[in-house]
């Protein structure tokens, strides 16, 4: 009977979102599961820690603007730019990237991080785990 | 939302992984990985790193010319450091991707710990990975086959041997090395393999596969004659080179890197098979490293094709091409697996049960973890066990025994908060 084996989902505070805000990711471990929880754009996200290509600790690694190909009219190359305003989560294992927003790789959107539920409460950040 | 005091969660924050992190926080998840999905396993990593390029001034103390000796050393206190007479061409450093993995070129902190840091990064890296033994490869010369001072390659190829033979090898018995031929000069590699044939922690020999030596080159037959006599497997391990007219053309490193690391291998086994190596040197192992599997159908169905239609060109053959790449031996890293179905009818095409060698490249950007394997789903278990491990122990004669300790205590002692 696996159903037996799993785990309801408890709610879990965090901290006061006012405090935790200021940062722009934080990364948690919580009774062996970790989450990465992020703040970006007025917005709350919380991704599981783990790399859908390896299982790598994905939240872990660095958070960098997503990379844009320019292109100038005719189809001429524009370069490489950073976007102005989308950033991405790096799995510093193989350098997966992932927009902190869409959990979605930027060139394979159904290669994506698992989401946790994250709200506040009260001032509370509280994740589902 | 409720909390009762009997639920209080451990909560404990998990830093960022950078350059500077511990290995074992870095491979923490893979240590579970080992831990849950292939803890008795025996496992060989038959091409790892580790980043000796730190130790680059140890290596060059060994340079048995003056002159080289002074050059090197005065250029590794200057502008070369650890590239210090090497042949690193513009362009070829940017596997971190802009920082972005930070092991490729991580720097250990190994302070306060006893031993060489090389052999203490080592084992971290093994006992995260869940490796019982592991090989480790001079990455710092992978191009060194296109120096264009063959007395370079020499003199540090004499002084590489000398410091993984003397200084690292013997600090651990899980570690184990490929003795590198500076095969610019094949009279100086037959002078290695009679100095080094006999000893045991050199498990076989290799060749930097970025050159352009034709290997079917009667200046080695004589070096292979030695080679087959000592039963120790030949590597080939692939690199890149964005020197190549060719690849000139691209204008990305992931370009000139996906093509760069199969081009070579693709060449020398050409030349092997299309003038009868197998045939000439039959005891010969011969083992082709980091290139991946996707190129292995590839070639040999191309040279099935034109063999059959050109026989007066490779007379020496009795067999088809594809039949000889099916008695070599392959590594795996990087294992191409976006689409499992190609993945599975390449591994069956070329024996991959008893052909393929589980390998990591760790610290390296595009790494594998032994988990790539144990998580194919088409692969039984006990040719998971032959790629992970039993078939290095068969080629290399390494003995099937426990080495590691258990990812249990690995991640007891060091839990990955960083």
């Amino acid at each position: 009977m696996a159903a037996q084996n799993i785990k309801p989902l408890r709610d879990v505070n965090i901290g006061k979102y006012d405090e935790l805000s200021t940062r722009e990711r934080i990364v948690l471990d919580i009774d062996g599961k970790e989450v990465g929880v992020y703040f970006e754009a007025g917005e709350i996200r919380a991704w599981l820690n783990v790399c859908p290509h390896g299982g790598g600790p994905v939240c872990q690694g660095q958070i960098m603007p997503r990379t844009v190909q320019d292109v100038r009219p005719g189809g001429k190359s524009g370069g490489l730019g950073h976007h102005p305003t989308e950033r991405n989560i790096v799995c510093p294992w193989h350098g997966y990237e992932f927009g902190i927003l869409s959990g979605e790789h930027p060139i394979k959107g159904d290669v994506k991080l698992i989401p946790v539920a994250v709200r506040v409460v009260d001032g509370d950040v509280v994740l589902s785990v | 939302m409720t909390q009762t005091p009997d639920d209080t969660p451990v909560i404990k924050e998990l830093a960022e992984i950078g350059r500077r992190s511990d290995t074992r926080d870095v491979l923490n998840h893979a240590t579970k990985h080992a831990l849950n999905k292939f803890e008795d396993y025996f496992i060989v990593d038959v091409d790892a790193h580790v980043s000796e390029d730190q130790f680059w001034e140890e290596v060059l103390e060994l340079i048995d010319n003056d002159v080289w000796k002074q050059i090197g050393l005065h250029q590794f206190g200057s502008f070369g450091g650890g590239n210090a007479l090497l042949n690193l061409a513009p362009g070829l450093s940017q596997q971190s991707v802009g920082g972005r993995i930070g092991h490729q070129g991580r720097r250990e902190p190994v302070e306060g710990t006893e031993g060489h840091p090389f052999v203490t990064s080592a084992r971290r890296g093994m006992d995260a990975l869940g490796l019982d033994y592991q090989v480790v490869f001079p990455s710092a010369m992978l191009v060194l086959g296109m120096h264009p001072q063959d007395e370079v390659e020499v003199v540090l190829a004499r002084a590489f041997n000398r410091w993984m033979t003397e200084v690292v090898l013997p600090k651990d018995d899980r570690l184990k090395g490929l003795l590198y031929l500076p095969f610019n000069t094949p009279e100086v590699c037959e002078e290695l393999v009679e100095k080094y044939k006999d000893d045991e922690n050199i498990i076989g020999f290799t060749v930097c596969s970025t050159r352009n030596n034709p290997v079917h080159s009667d200046v080695y037959t004589k070096l292979y004659s030695m080679i087959e006599e000592t039963g120790k497997p030949l590597a080939f391990h692939s690199g890149y080179h964005w020197g190549d007219p060719s690849f000139a053309q691209l204008n990305r490193f992931l370009s000139m890197h996906a093509l760069s690391f199969t081009h070579y291998n693709q060449i020398h086994v050409t030349n092997w098979i299309i003038n009868a190596m197998p045939e000439r040197f039959p005891k010969i192992k011969m083992l082709w490293v980091e290139s991946g599997l996707a190129w292995i159908p590839f070639l040999a169905q191309r040279l099935d094709h034109e063999v059959l239609m050109r026989p007066s060109e490779a007379p020496g053959l009795t067999r088809l091409p594809s039949e000889y790449m099916r008695e070599m031996w392959y590594t795996s890293q990087p294992m191409e697996r976006t689409d499992l179905g190609m993945l599975e009818a390449t591994m069956k095409f070329f024996n991959a049960e008893t052909q393929l060698l589980y390998s990591s490249d760790w610290p390296h950007w595009d790494w594998d973890a032994p988990s790539t394997i144990t998580d194919l789903p088409f692969l039984s278990d006990q040719a998971k066990r032959n790629i992970l491990g039993l078939n290095a122990a068969k080629l290399f004669n390494l003995p099937v025994k426990r080495t590691r300790p258990d990812s249990e205590q690995t991640l007891k002692e060091r839990p990955g908060v960083s």
